[in-house]
């Protein structure tokens, strides 16, 4: 039993990393519609920029996070400003293939500015553990810090879109950007700001991230990027809640496969779950059915 | 059905200080003329040689058969296409090189001919999304919830209801907009419209699909709007009742190309409007 709880609790904080990136991707293509493949390397940018921060220059690791967030911000902005904003009309296979290269992009830049070796990550709010029943249960900072992020995020999130201007402005962006841009909406600066929220999220995943596992090297963010796709597929992309419902569940589900049927094929097993659930509900556990009108 | 209530020029919450208004100064020029407007697809001339002019409190009618081009200059006044000839005149000012956004912030509103309500948010918030370009809070004020964020709510939340009540909508504010019927979706499409502080409103088909009892109120509204906003309107209707009715101005639009401007008694009697409408008489 108490081993069951404690998969639980780090399925649930695996998760919560992935539910944090799943939510770049899903506001992303909530309001631009397109799917942002490089959204995973900018985990591992934010995982870089922290590591320097906190292990080369010592700056406190609070420091260090928010700068990773404030990179990461820039360069969001800067690749969708550049890479994406051109293609604003042109065939969604078009931006999709330019995601990919913006992927290969800052992976190589990684290697070539920061070599392909291993940096060991030391984790933020050091390596203690929270003990509980008589120590049968046991959780690490780490571990607590990730899901209390997650949930203040998903929170401040749901605020944010519900009740502020800019988050109203997304939404009505992510319905129709042309009615929106008729009602003196600035759609530009609208997904420029989308970007921004989800690669500062996708800074601060990374560093959640390299906590707990502390190799970083620059196809960091690939794997769990992927990962956190499906989770928004999973959850239905394009809602936030899903997002995170996502997420939280593709780690528990991957843990679990870890634990209890095969280390190599935890993936297998969590690609395998999601392709039933799209079987069975193909715009994912929380999607809306969106008829096209024409 | 909900008591009729009369609505009382000059009732309206005044709009949040701050609020860029654009002048209006009824003497100087008419609130649009098009020059020369034209746009081409590819070889063919959508709209061609499109000269007009509204008046600052004017309602004017653009009608033409189904294909003629009415939709494409509601487009192109938009900015939604960008023209290929001719100029656009805004209040006197010249309107080339502005984004959408930027024309509506000048004064332009529409709705659509199909309806384009944000239909997942609620009614309130539809009308909200239109009173943005008026609300200056920023987002740190929104985030730290500093005084001006709920003074601005405040003052938005008032001015939505108010416009809701032009149509006796303020019940449905909490209802999600997609879940409205038909007729109460039109209507908050021109609520939406109204939020953004046009000095000149665009509506598209706006009496489509509404039954006569409908259309007559329609009618009422749109001239009670010009009346209690002070501003021109011009609308795209193939109900004729409705075009004759309440506009004082009328141009027909044929193969992107306008046939007759005149007044609703000109244009019912014009040769090359019935021809256009009705075809010509077989010579025999």
């Amino acid at each position: 039993m108490t081993t069951l709880i404690n998969y639980l609790l780090s399925g649930i904080s695996l998760g919560s990393v992935y539910a944090i990136i799943a939510l770049g991707y899903t506001m992303v293509y909530g309001i631009a519609k397109m799917l942002n493949f490089a959204h995973g390397d900018v985990i591992m940018v934010g995982a870089y920029i922290c590591f320097f921060a906190t292990s080369r220059y010592h700056l406190p690791p609070l420091l260090g996070v928010l700068g990773a967030m404030a990179v990461c911000t820039v360069l969001g902005i800067l690749v969708e400003r550049l890479a994406y904003k051109p293609l604003r009309s042109a065939p969604s296979l078009a931006v999709l293939i330019t995601a990919i290269g913006v992927s290969y992009l800052l992976q190589n830049g990684a290697q070539l500015l920061w070599t392909p070796n291993p940096k060991v990550f030391s984790p933020i709010v050091g390596n203690g553990r929270v003990t509980l029943l008589d120590g049968q249960v046991s959780v690490s900072h780490v571990a607590l810090v990730t899901i209390a992020s997650c949930v203040v995020i998903m929170l401040g999130l749901t605020w944010f879109t519900s009740k502020t201007k800019m988050g109203k402005a997304m939404r009505a962006c992510s319905e129709d950007k042309g009615a929106a841009q008729l009602m003196g909406i600035n759609v530009n600066r609208t997904i420029s700001v989308t970007f921004a929220i989800g690669s500062a999220l996708a800074a601060l995943a990374g560093v959640l991230l390299c906590s707990a596992y502390p190799t970083l090297v620059p196809t960091t963010g690939s794997m769990p990027g992927i990962k956190a796709f499906t989770a928004a597929v999973f959850g239905g992309i394009g809602s936030i809640p899903g997002a995170m419902l996502g997420g939280i569940l593709l780690g528990v589900i991957e843990i679990f496969a870890k634990a209890y049927i095969s280390t190599q094929l935890s993936d297998a097993v969590v690609f395998a779950v999601l392709i039933i659930v799209l079987l069975v509900k193909p715009t994912g556990l929380l999607g809306k059915q969106i008829n096209e009108k024409v | 059905m909900a008591e009729k209530k009369t609505f009382q020029r000059g009732k309206l919450a005044p709009v949040p200080s701050g609020a860029v208004i654009p002048e209006r100064d009824l003497d100087k020029h008419p609130i649009l003329e098009c020059r020369r407007l034209g746009i081409d697809f590819g070889g063919l001339h959508a709209v061609q040689d499109f000269n007009l002019t509204i008046g600052r409190t004017e309602i004017a009618g653009l009608i033409g058969p189904n294909g003629a081009g009415k939709t494409t200059v509601f487009n192109l006044l938009t900015k939604v296409y960008q023209p290929t000839r001719g100029t656009i005149l805004l209040d006197g000012m010249d309107t080339s090189g502005k984004t959408t956004e930027q024309i509506n912030r000048m004064g332009i509103a529409r709705t659509f001919q199909n309806i384009r309500l944000f239909n997942n948010l609620s009614v309130e918030d539809n009308v909200k999304i239109g009173l943005h370009n008026q609300e200056p809070y920023s987002l740190a004020d929104a985030i730290f919830r500093l005084p001006r964020y709920w003074r601005q709510e405040k003052t938005a939340h008032e001015r939505a209801m108010e416009l809701l009540s032009i149509f006796d909508m303020q019940d449905l504010a909490d209802h999600r907009a997609g879940s409205l019927p038909y007729g109460a979706q039109r209507r908050l499409e021109i609520v939406r419209a109204l939020a953004t502080n046009p000095s000149l409103l665009l509506l598209d088909e706006p009496a489509a699909g509404m039954n006569p009892s409908e259309t007559t109120e329609l009618m009422e509204n749109i001239v009670k709007i010009r009346d209690t906003f002070q501003i021109a309107v011009m609308l795209i209707e193939h109900d004729m009742n409705l075009v004759m009715g309440i506009c004082e101005g009328i141009c027909v639009l044929n193969f992107g190309q306008v046939i007759a401007k005149g007044s609703p008694e000109d244009i019912q009697a014009n040769p090359a409007v019935i021809e256009a409408y009705l075809g010509r008489k077989k010579e025999k």
